[in-house]
């Protein structure tokens, strides 16, 4: 009980300070209005070929601006070494883990949420009618993404150069959880029925348990200078 | 209270340690200087549980540090250059945070408690980049203080402090100094280090070269015992 406490003391605290700093989430919003704004510029919005493209379209937007928010992730840690003081607390390291990947999730999933609208808007797309599955779909693949993006934002956070390499590392890795997204997404916007693509549902919520798992146990060795 | 034996540590071919030695008693500060690239910072993590040792035990309290350092941890705070405080929370909430993370019973009258130590009141809702130096300082023993613990680690506390900082810093740390609490501290300076310990010890190269009683020494004493060892190491 007192682990999952101060878990939640973690992501509170990270959530605290972005409220005060709103560092991450407004470079993640404006990255991904400007992913909107771009392709709405380059594909006819009116066209036959745009459901084809835009799962691709929404899912650039989205894996890149929560890259943007994962690469600040530990940052806030690494400028006063506040990484050491949260090591020093007498708790299984893997708690620091957990309460940065909630953090990092509900910024994504707040993003998210606030980009779905400009997506219907831009490119003529009604999502109303199937909001809780698109909905599921993005939570199922953030927590994929987040679970192995925070690990790797540990590392490279505090290597020169780190930003670029977190992507470098991060996407070879979530291939089959971004290939399954994007293939969901659009037999939902299709309008298909749930079996259709419970399968690709079936990928995502597997490399979601086997990524957290992992993260779980290297953690604390990957942390540990 | 601390029993080092045979410390080793090496990063790939480097050896930070090479075999430490080293008893420190309960209630005893003691003061380890050292030229930079002696490995004091590396014994004090490896004493705070960050670091593994590559080799050789430590044991705490009792306790074993590789066996137990989830139980050793509850009794370690930390000072060092470095704060560990978060820019945009307020002194305040810096110190909740750190006293819900030690499971400390009513975190916000221990934090107020402390801010009143440390001479912040009137400042515990200022957002901690706010602050100067000699501030921030006085807070991370605020915060390394939360949870009360019998050791406390010191590392180069008085980097970056102007005079006045690290005259409020000297009177703090003598005010920590009890008969059950057990500090080590490492610092560049030799008259702060003297002012204030009960025993120094001098490490070069990963290696305890020089141990002595403080009473033994005046700075000028001290200082040609030092630049002697030092020397020799050149």
């Amino acid at each position: 009980m007192a682990y999952f406490s101060k878990v939640l003391h973690i992501c509170m605290k990270d959530l605290k300070v972005e409220v005060r700093s709103k560092e991450r989430i407004y470079s993640m919003m404006v990255f991904s209005l400007l992913v909107m704004v771009i392709f709405n510029f380059a594909f006819d919005p009116g066209a036959e070929y745009i459901r084809e493209v835009a799962p691709g379209i929404l899912w650039v937007a989205l894996i890149f601006s929560a890259t943007l928010g994962l690469n600040k992730t530990f940052a806030a840690e690494i400028d006063q070494d506040c990484l050491q003081g949260l090591m020093l607390s007498p708790m299984d390291r893997t708690g620091i883990y957990f309460g940065k990947v909630i953090s990092n999730i509900l910024f994504s999933l707040i993003i998210s949420l606030l980009t779905l609208p400009f997506f219907a808007v831009f490119f003529n797309i009604p999502l109303l009618d199937v909001l809780p599955q698109l909905v599921l779909v993005i939570s199922l693949t953030i927590i994929g993404f987040i679970s192995v993006g925070t690990l790797f934002s540990a590392i490279s956070v505090s290597v020169k150069g780190g930003d670029m390499m977190l992507p470098l590392l991060l996407f070879p890795i979530e291939v089959p959880v971004i290939i399954a997204a994007v293939k969901a997404t659009g037999m939902i916007l299709d309008g298909a029925p749930m079996m259709d693509y419970s399968m690709w549902l079936k990928v995502l919520t597997l490399f979601d348990v086997i990524f957290v798992m992992i993260a779980f146990v290297t953690f604390e060795y990957l942390i540990e200078e | 209270m601390i029993k080092v034996s045979g410390l080793r540590k090496s990063y790939g071919s480097i050896d930070a340690l090479r075999g430490i030695d080293l008893n420190v008693r309960m209630g005893e500060f003691l003061t380890l200087f050292g030229p930079n690239g002696a490995g004091k910072t590396t014994l004090l993590k490896i004493l705070s549980t960050i670091i593994a040792p590559t080799s050789g035990s430590v044991i705490i309290g009792g306790l074993d540090l590789k066996k137990a350092n989830y139980e050793i941890r509850k009794n370690i705070g930390v000072i060092s250059h470095k704060t560990f405080l978060y820019g945009d929370l307020s002194a305040m909430e810096n110190l909740i945070f750190y006293a819900k993370m030690y499971d400390v019973p009513n975190p916000k009258a221990r934090a107020a408690e402390l801010i009143r130590e440390v001479g912040l009141r009137g400042r515990e809702d200022h957002q901690v980049r706010t602050f100067s130096r000699g501030m921030e300082q006085r807070l991370s023993i605020a915060r390394a203080l939360i949870h009360d613990p019998s050791i406390i680690y010191l590392d180069e506390p008085y980097s970056g402090l102007d005079q006045h900082a690290a005259l409020m810093l000297g009177n703090l740390l003598k005010k920590l100094h009890t008969q059950t609490r057990t500090i080590i501290m490492t610092t560049h300076n030799i008259t702060h280090g003297l002012e204030i310990s009960d025993r120094i010890v001098i490490q070069i190269s990963g290696k305890i070269v020089y141990e002595g009683e403080t009473k033994d020494h005046t700075v000028k004493s001290f200082e040609k015992v030092y630049f002697e060892k030092v020397g020799k190491r050149d």
